[in-house]
C-alpha cells in the first residue's frame, strides 16, 4: 500500500531521509573520564576538558569506538579502519570549545542496510555512514526571566550519528524504521534508546514530488524529533505542508524546522541564507583512528543474536506466524520473556498468551515488559497447565486474571480453587448420559440435522461442571453419544 | 662574575650537590635579578614566595642525599602560556587577565617533581603570536642587548619573556614554547640556547594552545649542556595528549660528546635568500667552517619546498588559532564584555579582548576554512606540509643534521616592521620548515653582527635525534665561543 499524498495536480510522494542520533551506552564521555549518567545535578558531570579550560586536550574513549563498530556490524555495515575526527567550527553558549569534535569526510562506519517489516511485506533501507561525534551542552531558558543557564553534564557525551539514505517513504515507514533501528542498538547494548531522556533524537528529511518524477525536489530539515510517534506526524504535517506549496505555485525553501508537538506543526528555525559555515577540519588533537581487523572481527564474533535472525529462528524454531514473531522479537526483553515462556511448553500457545493477553494487560497500565506483574516464569507455568490439559484455555483467563491482580503460582491457583480440569472420560461420560435422557427434545434436533445444537450440549456441561470440563473431550464424547461418533 | 645569577644550571647543581650555596640562597639572588629588573619588562607574574618555598623544599631534599635532579633548586621562568596551578595565567592576553587555572600542565608539573624553582611567569606574544614581542597586552619586552643608539631592541618572540630572563640573568632558564620559531628565533636575538625537541616529546597538555599541530615546548638556556639538562625534566609520554609520543627518553645531556667525527651536516642551498644581510652569511660559512675543523663533512643539498614554508605556515597555523580560540567567548571564564544580545556579547567579549595581532590570525583561519576556499587554502597546504615533511625525510637520507641560521636578522628596534605583518613574518623563515615538519632543532648563540648583536645558529635532526642536535649544538659552542654579555648586565652590575 504505498502512501501518497492526493492533490489537485495529481498524487505526490513523499522521500524521507533519517539523521538520528544515539548516545552510547559508556560510562565516560567520547573524549574525557566525566560520568555520563542521567539525571545527575546540573553541572556535577562536568570535567575540565569538557569545559574546554585552556590548555585541555580531548582523549579518545576506546569504549566507544567499539561500540560505534558494535553499532556498525549490527546494521550489515562497512567498518572504516581508518577514520577521522574533524571539528566542526560555531558558537553557542553551550558548546564551550567553540567546536564539536565530530566525524566529516572519513567516518568510522561506512554504508549498511535496516530491513523493516512492512504490512505488504519486508524493505531494506539504506544506511548512508555512521559517525561518531559530542554532544553539546544543554541550554536552560527557562530558569530565569531574562538569563539562560548552562549544563554541560551532557557536554561531551558520546553520539553516534546514523544516517540513512533517502529511502523511506511514507511517515509509517519512517516510524517503523526508528522502532527498528532502537531495538537494533538495544540488542547490541550500544545505546539504551531511551527517547523521553533524549538519548535517541531524530532530525527528517522530508520533500515530495510527483509520483514517476525521477529527481528529488529541495528538501527541509526537521530538527531535534523525540518520539517515534512525533517523527511521523511532523512528517506527514510536513509533506502535506509541502504539496499544498507546490500545488500553490510556490517553491520549497530549504530550511531547518522545528516541530511544535502541542500545534502539531513544523515551522522555519533558519533558512540556508542563515546556514552555519561549519568550516570542517580535522581535528589537530587528535590521531586518526587505526583499527585493526582483528578488533572488528572481536567485536564481530561477540555480537548477539540480532532481531532479524531471532525472529526467523521463532518461525522456523517454535513454528510462531511470521506477524507474532517480528512483534516478539520487536524488543529484547519480550523476546527474552517469551523464550522463557516458550521453554516451559507450547511455543506458539506461549506467543499468543503474550500477545493476546499479558500485551492487553501491560497497555491498559502501560507498563513495560519489563515491569510485567507476571514473570516469564508464571506465565510459562500457565501455559504449561493448559499445554498438558491440566486446565481449558478459559479457565487459564480466570487464573492469569488471579495471576495479575493477586499474583501466585499458577498451579497454586488452580489447586486452591479447585480449577484442575476434568479429564476423567467415565465422569464426563456420565454426565452426558443424564443429560440426553433428561432433554430428548434437544437430542431429537440433533438427530435430525441441527448440530448447532451441540454447543448447547457443551455449555450444559460446562455450567454443570464450572468450566473444568476439557471442552475438546466433551465434543467429541457428545459426537459418540449422539450417534455420529 | 661570580654571582649565583651568573652561573649555569649545570654549575648550580654542582654548587648546591657540595654545599657551596643552598637553593634558598640561590632562589633570593633570582628574586632580588627579576625585582630590580622589571624595565625589561619580562615577567607578567612574579611568584617570589612560591619560588622560596620551593627553594626551600629543595635544599631539605638535598639535606637528605635525595636531590629529585639535576633540576633540583634551579631557578627557571616560566612562559605565561603553560597553566600553573593557582597561578595567574595570560598567555599575554587581556582576555585571560583575571585567569587562574586550578591545573598545572603536564611540563611544568614534570620541572616542578624536578625540583625546578618558578621564579614566575614570563612575558609573550599575545597567544603566542608574534616574532619580536609586542603583541603582548602587558607591554612589549626589552631585549638585555642594547647598542649606544639608545634604542631599545625587541627580544624576538613569541617567547620573549623567558629569553629577556636567561639573557639578563634573571632566571637560569626558561621554560618556552615553539609553534613556528617562537623559542629559536628570541634565543637568536637574545643571544642564548633555544631548543625546540620534536612534536611529541613534551605534553601540550595545559599549555595555552595556538595551533595544535605545531606547538611544542623546549628549554631556553645559557648553554647547550643546560638546554639538555632541562629538556630531560620536561619530556614525558602523557596520556592525557593524543599526539605526545612514547619513545624511549635518552639521557640528553650524555650526548654532548664532542665527537662529530664523520658527521654529514647537510647545508640546505635555498636557505639563502635574496637581501639577506651579509653578516648573517658571513655567520653560516663560519658555522660550517667550524663544524669542518671538528672532523664532520658538510653537504651541499637543496629542499627546493622550502619557499612555501611560510606561505603554508600561515595557512595553518592561524586554521588551527581560529578554532582553538574559540572558547574564549566570554561565557565560562576569562574576560566578558556584556551586550544587549548573545551576538552581541560575544563581538564584544572578543573584540575587546583580543589584540589585533591575534584579530588578524583569527580572521585568516576562519577565511582559509571558510566553504570555498578551503581546498584551494587549507587542503592544499596540508599537501605542502606532507611534501615538505617527505623532502626532509628525503635530505635525512643523506646527512645527519643540518645547518641553517636562525633568523635572517638580528634583534630590530622596538617600533620597527610595524606596518607590515608580513615583514615580521619573515623573521620564521628558517624556523618555519623543521615546526611544519615536526623536527627538532636548536639555536646556538654563534657570533655578533656588525653592530653588536647576537646572531645564532640554528641546527636540524631526525625525528627524535635530540642527542645528534645536542651534540653538534654543543661543537658549534665551544667553537664559536660566544662570551659576550648584553650591555644591561654591565649596567646592573
Amino acid at each position: 500500500m504505498t502512501y501518497l499524498i492526493e492533490g489537485e495536480t495529481g498524487d505526490w510522494e513523499v522521500v524521507i531521509g533519517l539523521e538520528v542520533h544515539a548516545q552510547i551506552i559508556s560510562k565516560a564521555k567520547l573524549f574525557s573520564s566525566a560520568a555520563t549518567e542521567f539525571g545527575a545535578e546540573p553541572n556535577s558531570q562536568v570535567s575540565l576538558v569538557d569545559a574546554a579550560m585552556p590548555g585541555m586536550l580531548p582523549v579518545i574513549n576506546e569504549v566507544c569506538i567499539g561500540q560505534a563498530v558494535r553499532t556498525g556490524l549490527g546494521l550489515n555495515a562497512r567498518i572504516n579502519l581508518h577514520s577521522v575526527f574533524e571539528r566542526k567550527n560555531y558558537f553557542y553558549p553551550d558548546l564551550p570549545q567553540g567546536y564539536q569534535i565530530s566525524q566529516f569526510l572519513e567516518p568510522i562506519v561506512g554504508e549498511g542496510v535496516i530491513t523493516l517489516d512492512m504490512p505488504e511485506g519486508p524493505r531494506d533501507i539504506g544506511v548512508e555512514r555512521l559517525h561518531m561525534e559530542q554532544d553539546a551542552g544543554k541550554s536552560l531558558h527557562d530558569q530565569d526571566p531574562k538569563r539562560t543557564f548552562i549544563d554541560l553534564n551532557r557536554s561531551g557525551i558520546a553520539l553516534m550519528e546514523i544516517v540513512s539514505k533517502p529511502d523511506l517513504r511514507s511517515p509509517a515507514e519512517a516510524g517503523t524504521y526508528m522502532r527498528k533501528l532502537r531495538a537494533i542498538v538495544r540488542y547490541l547494548g550500544t545505546c539504551d534508546g531511551n527517547m523521553e531522556q533524549g538519548s535517541l533524537r531524530c532530525d527528517a528529511n522530508v520533500s515530495v514530488r510527483p509520483v514517476g518524477e525521477k529527481e528529488l525536489r529541495t528538501r527541509t530539515e526537521i530538527k531535534n524529533i523525540n518520539s517515534v510517534r512525533f517523527v511521523m506526524a511532523a512528517i506527514e504535517y510536513e509533506a502535506e505542508r509541502q504539496v499544498e506549496i507546490y500545488e500553490d505555485g510556490g517553491n520549497v525553501v530549504q530550511e531547518t524546522r522545528l516541530y511544535d508537538a502541542n500545534k502539531g506543526e513544523t515551522w522555519s528555525m533558519r533558512s540556508k541564507e542563515e546556514a552555519h559555515d561549519y568550516r570542517y577540519f580535522p581535528d589537530p588533537d587528535l590521531l586518526p583512528v587505526d583499527l585493526t581487523q582483528e578488533f572488528v572481527d572481536e567485536i564481530k564474533a561477540s555480537l548477539p543474536e540480532l532481531p532479524d535472525a531471532k525472529k526467523q529462528r521463532f518461525v522456523n524454531d517454535f513454528g510462531v506466524a511470521v506477524d507474532d514473531a517480528a512483534t516478539l522479537v520487536a524488543d529484547k526483553e519480550t523476546a527474552d520473556y517469551f523464550e522463557a515462556v516458550a521453554d516451559s511448553g507450547d511455543a506458539k500457545l506461549a506467543a499468543n498468551w503474550i500477545i493476546q493477553e499479558l500485551f492487553a494487560v501491560l497497555n491498559k497500565d502501560s507498563l513495560g515488559i519489563a515491569e510485567s506483574p507476571v514473570s516469564s516464569d508464571d506465565l510459562g507455568k500457565l501455559v504449561g497447565l493448559i499445554a498438558d490439559n491440566t486446565i481449558s484455555g478459559r479457565i487459564a483467563k480466570d487464573v492469569f486474571e488471579v495471576m495479575v491482580t493477586e499474583g501466585g503460582d499458577p498451579a497454586q491457583i488452580v489447586e486452591n480453587k479447585g480449577l484442575k480440569q476434568i479429564t476423567d472420560t467415565g465422569e464426563i461420560e456420565a454426565m452426558i448420559d443424564a443429560l440426553i435422557n433428561d432433554n430428548p427434545d434437544q437430542t431429537q434436533q440433533y438427530r435430525d440435522g441441527n448440530t448447532k445444537v451441540t454447543g448447547w450440549f457443551v455449555g450444559q456441561i460446562m455450567k454443570a461442571t464450572g468450566g473444568k470440563a476439557n471442552p475438546q473431550m466433551v465434543n467429541e464424547l457428545l459426537k459418540k453419544k449422539l450417534g455420529l461418533g | 662574575m661570580n654571582s649565583l645569577t651568573d652561573l649555569t644550571i649545570a654549575r648550580s647543581r654542582d654548587g648546591l650537590d657540595k654545599g657551596d650555596f643552598s637553593a634558598v640562597e640561590l632562589a633570593e639572588a633570582h628574586i632580588a635579578a627579576v625585582e630590580a629588573a622589571r624595565d625589561l619588562n619580562a615577567f607578567i607574574t612574579e611568584t617570589p614566595e612560591l619560588a622560596l618555598e620551593r627553594a626551600k623544599a629543595s635544599d631539605e631534599r638535598r639535606a637528605k642525599g635525595a636531590a629529585a635532579s639535576a633540576m633540583d633548586g634551579i631557578p627557571i621562568a616560566v612562559k605565561d602560556l603553560y597553566c600553573t596551578d593557582g597561578v595567574a595565567t595570560t598567555a599575554g592576553s587581556h582576555i585571560l587577565e583575571d585567569f587562574t587555572p586550578p591545573y598545572e600542565s603536564t611540563v611544568t608539573q614534570n620541572l616542578k617533581e624536578a625540583g625546578a624553582v618558578m621564579l614566575g611567569k614570563t612575558n609573550m606574544d599575545e597567544f603566542a603570536m608574534g616574532s619580536a614581542n609586542i603583541t603582548s597586552y602587558h607591554g612589549n619586552v626589552i631585549n638585555p642587548w642594547k647598542l649606544d643608539d639608545g634604542k631599545d631592541r625587541v627580544p624576538g618572540g613569541s617567547s620573549g619573556g623567558s629569553a629577556a630572563a636567561v639573557a639578563g640573568h634573571l632566571a637560569l632558564g626558561g621554560a618556552g614554547s615553539d609553534t613556528g620559531g617562537s623559542i629559536r628565533q628570541p634565543a637568536s636575538f637574545s643571544g642564548i640556547v633555544g631548543m625546540k625537541p620534536t612534536y611529541g616529546r613534551c605534553s601540550r597538555w595545559g599549555m595555552v594552545a595556538f595551533a595544535s599541530s605545531l606547538d611544542q615546548a623546549g628549554p631556553m638556556t645559557r648553554t647547550v649542556e643546560d638546554a639538555a639538562i632541562m629538556l630531560q625534566s620536561m619530556v614525558s609520554h602523557d596520556k592525557k595528549d593524543s599526539t605526545s609520543v612514547d619513545q624511549s627518553i635518552p639521557d640528553f645531556a650524555a650526548a654532548l660528546t664532542s665527537n662529530i667525527k664523520d658527521l654529514k651536516v647537510g647545508v640546505p642551498k635555498e636557505y639563502r635568500l635574496d637581501g639577506m644581510p651579509g653578516e648573517i652569511e658571513t655567520l653560516w660559512q663560519q658555522g660550517i667552517e667550524w663544524l669542518k675543523a671538528a672532523g664532520a663533512e658538510p653537504v651541499e643539498i637543496s629542499l627546493p619546498y622550502t619557499k612555501y614554508a611560510l606561505p603554508t605556515y600561515y595557512i595553518v597555523a592561524p586554521a588551527e588559532a581560529s578554532s582553538n580560540l574559540a572558547r574564549y567567548d566570554g561565557v565560562r571564564y576569562g574576560l566578558r564584555v556584556e551586550g544587549d544580545s548573545l551576538d552581541e556579547m560575544y563581538e564584544n567579549t572578543r573584540g575587546q579582548g583580543f589584540g589585533a595581532e591575534v584579530r588578524r590570525r583569527i580572521m585568516i583561519g576562519t577565511y582559509v576554512l571558510s566553504a570555498g576556499y578551503y581546498d584551494a587554502y587549507y587542503v592544499k597546504a596540508m599537501k605542502l606540509r606532507t611534501l615538505i615533511l617527505q623532502e626532509f625525510q628525503q635530505a635525512f637520507e643523506g646527512v645527519d643534521v643540518m645547518l641553517t641560521p636562525t633568523a635572517p636578522s638580528p634583534a630590530f628596534a622596538i617600533g620597527e616592521k610595524l606596518d607590515d605583518p608580513v615583514q615580521m613574518y619573515l623573521n620564521d623563515v628558517f624556523t618555519v620548515p623543521a615546526s611544519l615538519a615536526g623536527l627538532p632543532a636548536i639555536s646556538v648563540p654563534g657570533g655578533l653582527s656588525d653592530e653588536g648583536l647576537p646572531l645564532g645558529l640554528h641546527l636540524i635532526t631526525k625525528p627524535f635525534d635530540e642527542e645528534t642536535l645536542f651534540r653538534v649544538g654543543g661543537v658549534l659552542e665551544e667553537a664559536a665561543n660566544f662570551t659576550a654579555q648584553p650591555s644591561y648586565l654591565e649596567g646592573v652590575a
